[in-house]
């Protein structure tokens, strides 16, 4: 069967009788033509052996793979990377709206911070700094009373007066009562307070200056009763008292929506 | 005993050289080893038959290769490259397995 093996004629002129004894007689003499030949092309087996071992355990998956099983192995990579891909748009679109969000709620209460301030000080709730004027009232006869200095502080506040504040001692704001003291000067909340009577507003103090010296306005009425208004216009007032604000008992907020 | 020298020898050069097996020959080149395999265990048998020559073993060697290397393109050509190179690897194997059984035979009486 191994057409190795099937010479016409056995060309071996020493007659070992055995296949033992002529592999042992090789071995002890060697160097005829035929052993030197199957020398070169060993020599060939053994390197193109150890050379395609070598290779194959260098990268074994994908050696002597097949096309279609090489096509296959694409494809699976391919989808895997595809998938991947999804996954990094997915997280990417994530991360965005994660940021969107901080970048919102970041705005949201920056806005809802400065909103606070200005209704603190509409409600007078915190100290507030800015141009308007200084109105002194000098009252020699003590004759101005709390209906000229609610119609004062009603005109500057027409005139948009933002914060006003009596005396340095009273912050004037949207509950604050106004009456005549039982002897003499101005109860405001409560607090008793005597001529000369300092009106700080702030505002523009333009407009704040000429709302008051309108005809049959605060000054003319003042002097009406003899008293005598100084208004000075200023850069910067700070008014530093804040009103408590009581927490309300009984009214609660609408509910929106 | 030159046979022998020539195979460590062999060995020792892929070992030593480690040459990159160009990418036209890898699907060839282990078929080819199984192939050249064959025919060494042939030759050996011949050789203990009595009946070995250089001449036919140099012819077998390299046509071995080559036919073996012949089918495997074929079939890659024709798409079924891997169910033939199985084809020619269990052929082959069989021959190596009645060969060496038949060099045991010489060996070991047995």
């Amino acid at each position: 069967m191994p057409d190795t093996g099937t010479p016409p004629t056995p060309p071996t002129p020493p007659p070992p009788t055995d296949g033992r004894d002529r592999l042992v007689a090789s071995l002890r003499k060697p160097g005829s033509r035929g052993q030197i030949t199957a020398g070169v092309l060993m020599v060939v087996l053994g390197f193109a052996a150890v050379v395609q071992v070598r290779s194959n355990s260098q990268d074994a998956e994908y050696v002597g793979a097949r096309q279609d099983e090489l096509i296959s192995l694409i494809n699976s990579l391919s989808l895997a990377s595809q998938r991947a891909e999804n996954e990094i748009a997915q997280l990417e679109q994530t991360r965005n709206s994660l940021l969107n969000d901080t970048q919102a709620r970041r705005t949201a209460l920056e806005r809802a911070r400065q909103r606070a301030d200005e209704l603190g000080i509409l409600a007078g709730t915190v100290p507030a700094v800015g141009p308007g004027v200084t109105v002194t009232v000098e009252d020699p006869d003590s004759a101005v009373g709390a209906n000229q200095l609610i119609n004062g502080i009603q005109e500057l506040r027409d005139a948009g007066a933002e914060a006003i504040e009596l005396n340095d001692t009273v912050r004037v704001v949207a509950q604050t009562s106004l009456r005549d003291g039982t002897e003499g000067g101005v109860l405001v909340d409560g607090e008793q307070i005597t001529a000369p009577y300092v009106v700080e507003a702030i505002g523009g103090p333009h407009n704040l200056a000429s709302a008051l010296d309108l005809r049959r306005g605060f000054s003319y009425e003042v002097e009406q009763v003899g008293g005598a208004v100084a208004v000075a216009r200023t850069d910067s007032i700070e008014i530093a008292t804040v009103h408590e604000t009581p927490t309300s008992e009984y009214a609660n907020p609408v509910p929106t929506e | 005993m030159i046979a022998g020298l020539g195979l460590i020898l062999g060995v020792f050069l892929g070992l030593l050289l480690q040459p990159e097996v160009p990418i036209w020959l890898q699907p060839y080149l282990p078929i080819a080893v199984v192939a050249a395999l064959d025919a060494v265990f042939g030759a050996l048998r011949a050789f203990l038959d009595g009946i070995f020559d250089d001449k036919v073993f140099v012819v077998s060697f390299v046509s071995n290769v080559l036919i073996a290397a012949l089918i495997v393109y074929l079939g890659d050509q024709l798409g079924v490259g891997g169910q033939l190179s199985t084809g020619v690897i269990v052929v082959l194997g069989i021959r190596i397995f009645s060969n060496v059984a038949a060099i045991r035979r010489h060996l070991f009486h047995a």
